[in-house]
């Protein structure tokens, strides 16, 4: 089919259109791509979770929320410190609590599964909201941006460059990942783990690896989200970001890397639009939440397999 | 004889009942072994115990002279013991090939090497191919495995099986709701089995056990009450009164 080869190509045009993208953005709308870059990089990370692997977390935000606060609390007070450096720092310390909670949770299956990954999180939350190792509810700036030689991360420019490879990094990682056997394996414990096992997989280090490996992205999504705000508070944290990442997914369509993509660049254009006054008005600007609830449920009622579904749901109307 | 399975006094219990009491049977390379009683006499536990699924709660289950009793399911599918369910257990989305090869990645997993397509994969895929020659679906390898017959699903059942290269395989009624033309096929493809297998089958249909068993057991709640030639379990009075009495 034609069509199958020109979608094929699509991420590498994207990649392509997003590096020469900042010449012709205003400020305001290059920092909106920027935002979609970094989400996209968390949404892609649960998408390794629960699209790859069928193990639904209601607590992916506390990966993301330790390796934003790692980014601040690992940086010198007042020099830069190495981007690379500190970048592996932050993924090191979200996998790590990862392979701590994948550890415990994974015992656990189903809505069990999701309470415990949601527990754990609210731990996370916790230990940044009450204790004032992370600044406590005010949460911690970041005062020296990371830079090595002529490359500053406190340029939006070169930061934009920075995000942007790592969203092709984690994208390319996780396509090779999918046509590996052990991401085919990891379909196979989606679909029915008792007969992988009967097989010979020890399907609990599969799935404790998706766990780790989507908890180190996720950190690399909140490095990024410490560098590009230079500030963390303990809301990254929270049970509302984990349902933010899970909606965006929903949204692009699960299943598929380039759904958690449109689904991030969904979730932040709606959330934008519908908290503009100059566009929905006073009133409704002010519960954008309100807007946004109600959008997501006619998406979910009218595209069940999420935005990457529209063209297959548009083309069997038209035929 | 050559014994590769066997179980010493295995025992289940659930809560006040026994599901399996005291089971002691051998599984030798070359035999159908058949286990056959009433719904509740115990064969699934059996199965489900010899294979790893679920725990004992009394006994030994020895695979090649070694205790194998407290390993995990995995450890013993990648020593050989492989089975297969009375439910079809495919993958439906899978394409029949990937069903099998995917099967046989257990023993080829690599699963670090994440630069290879598992679908290229020169450990499993061959033997997925042979898997698929020998239970007869070669030719609908690039099928959706949703997509077969119910009979042809059956023998992707037992070709998932193969692809783990067992030696003893554990197979869970595997002739059910199959028509006569179907359960012609799977006994032929069973009696090409038995040649490289320990078969331990667990099947309602008495003609086809009758035919191709070799040996036979006759289970009444979880108890084993006799293991012998079929001529001579079809002439045993115990077995006839407890069981195939029953049904004429």
């Amino acid at each position: 089919m034609a069509g199958t080869a020109t979608w094929r190509w699509l991420p590498l045009v994207v990649a392509a259109v997003l590096a020469v993208l900042p010449s012709v953005l205003t400020p305001y709308t290059s920092d909106l791509v920027t935002k979609i870059i970094v989400l996209a990089v968390f949404a892609l990370s649960l998408e390794l979770l629960v699209g790859m692997t069928g193990l639904v977390s209601l607590g992916h935000a506390a990966f993301l929320g330790i390796g934003a606060y790692t980014a601040v609390l690992a940086s010198p007070e007042y020099d830069a410190a190495n981007p690379l450096l500190l970048g592996l720092a932050c993924v090191g310390a979200a996998a790590t609590y990862a392979l701590f909670v994948g550890a415990l949770s994974l015992r656990t299956r189903g809505v069990y599964f999701i309470m415990v990954t949601l527990a754990f999180a609210q731990m996370a939350y916790f230990v940044f909201h009450d204790t004032p190792l992370g600044g406590g509810t005010d949460g911690i700036y970041l005062n020296a941006r990371p830079a090595l030689g002529d490359f500053d991360s406190g340029e939006k420019l070169h930061f934009y460059y920075l995000a942007l490879a790592a969203l092709v990094g984690t994208y390319g990682l996780l396509a090779l990942l999918r046509r590996s056997r052990f991401g085919h394996a990891l379909a196979g414990i989606r679909v029915n783990e008792q007969r992988m096992r009967a097989a010979g997989f020890a399907t609990y280090l599969y799935k404790l690896a998706a766990f780790v490996l989507a908890g180190a992205l996720a950190g690399l999504a909140g490095f990024l989200l410490a560098v590009k705000d230079g500030y963390v508070n303990p809301e990254l944290l929270s049970w509302h970001e984990s349902g933010a990442v899970l909606l965006m997914i929903i949204l692009g369509g699960i299943g598929h890397l380039r759904g958690a993509v449109i689904g991030a660049a969904a979730f932040v254009l709606l959330k934008e639009l519908y908290a503009t006054p100059a566009i929905v008005g006073e009133v409704l600007a002010q519960h954008w939440q309100l807007t946004l609830g109600f959008t997501i449920i006619a998406f979910v009622a009218l595209l069940p397999r999420g935005l990457i579904g529209l063209s297959a749901r548009l083309r069997a109307v038209t035929r | 004889m050559n014994t590769l399975l066997s179980c010493h006094g295995l025992t289940r219990v659930f809560g006040g009942l026994t599901a399996v009491d005291r089971a002691t049977l051998d599984f030798a390379l070359g035999e159908v072994h058949a286990v056959i009683g009433t719904n509740g006499a115990g064969k699934s536990t059996l199965i489900n115990m010899l294979s790893g699924e679920m725990p004992v709660s009394g006994g030994r289950i020895m695979l090649d002279g070694q205790d194998i009793t407290r390993w995990p399911q995995p450890r013993r599918a990648r020593a050989g013991i492989g089975r297969s369910y009375q439910r079809t257990t495919i993958f439906p989305e899978f394409t029949v090939l990937e069903n099998c090869r995917l099967s046989a990645q257990a023993a080829h997993a690599r699963p670090w090497a994440l630069w290879e397509a598992a679908a290229a994969c020169t450990g499993s895929v061959p033997i997925a191919r042979r898997a698929l020659a020998a239970a007869g679906l070669a030719e609908v390898a690039a099928s959706p495995a949703g997509s077969l017959s119910h009979g042809g699903k059956r023998q992707l059942e037992i070709a998932m099986c193969l692809a783990t290269e067992p030696r003893v395989l554990l197979l869970d009624e595997p002739l059910a709701g199959m028509g006569s033309e179907e359960t012609e096929r799977m006994l032929a493809l069973l009696a090409t089995l038995k040649a490289g297998h320990a078969i331990l089958l667990v099947e309602h249909d008495m003609d086809a056990v009758f035919r191709i068993a070799d040996r036979i057991t006759v289970m009444v709640n979880g108890q084993v009450i006799a293991t012998d030639a079929p001529q001579a379990i079809r002439a045993n009075p115990q077995v006839q009164v407890a069981y195939l009495g029953e049904h004429g």
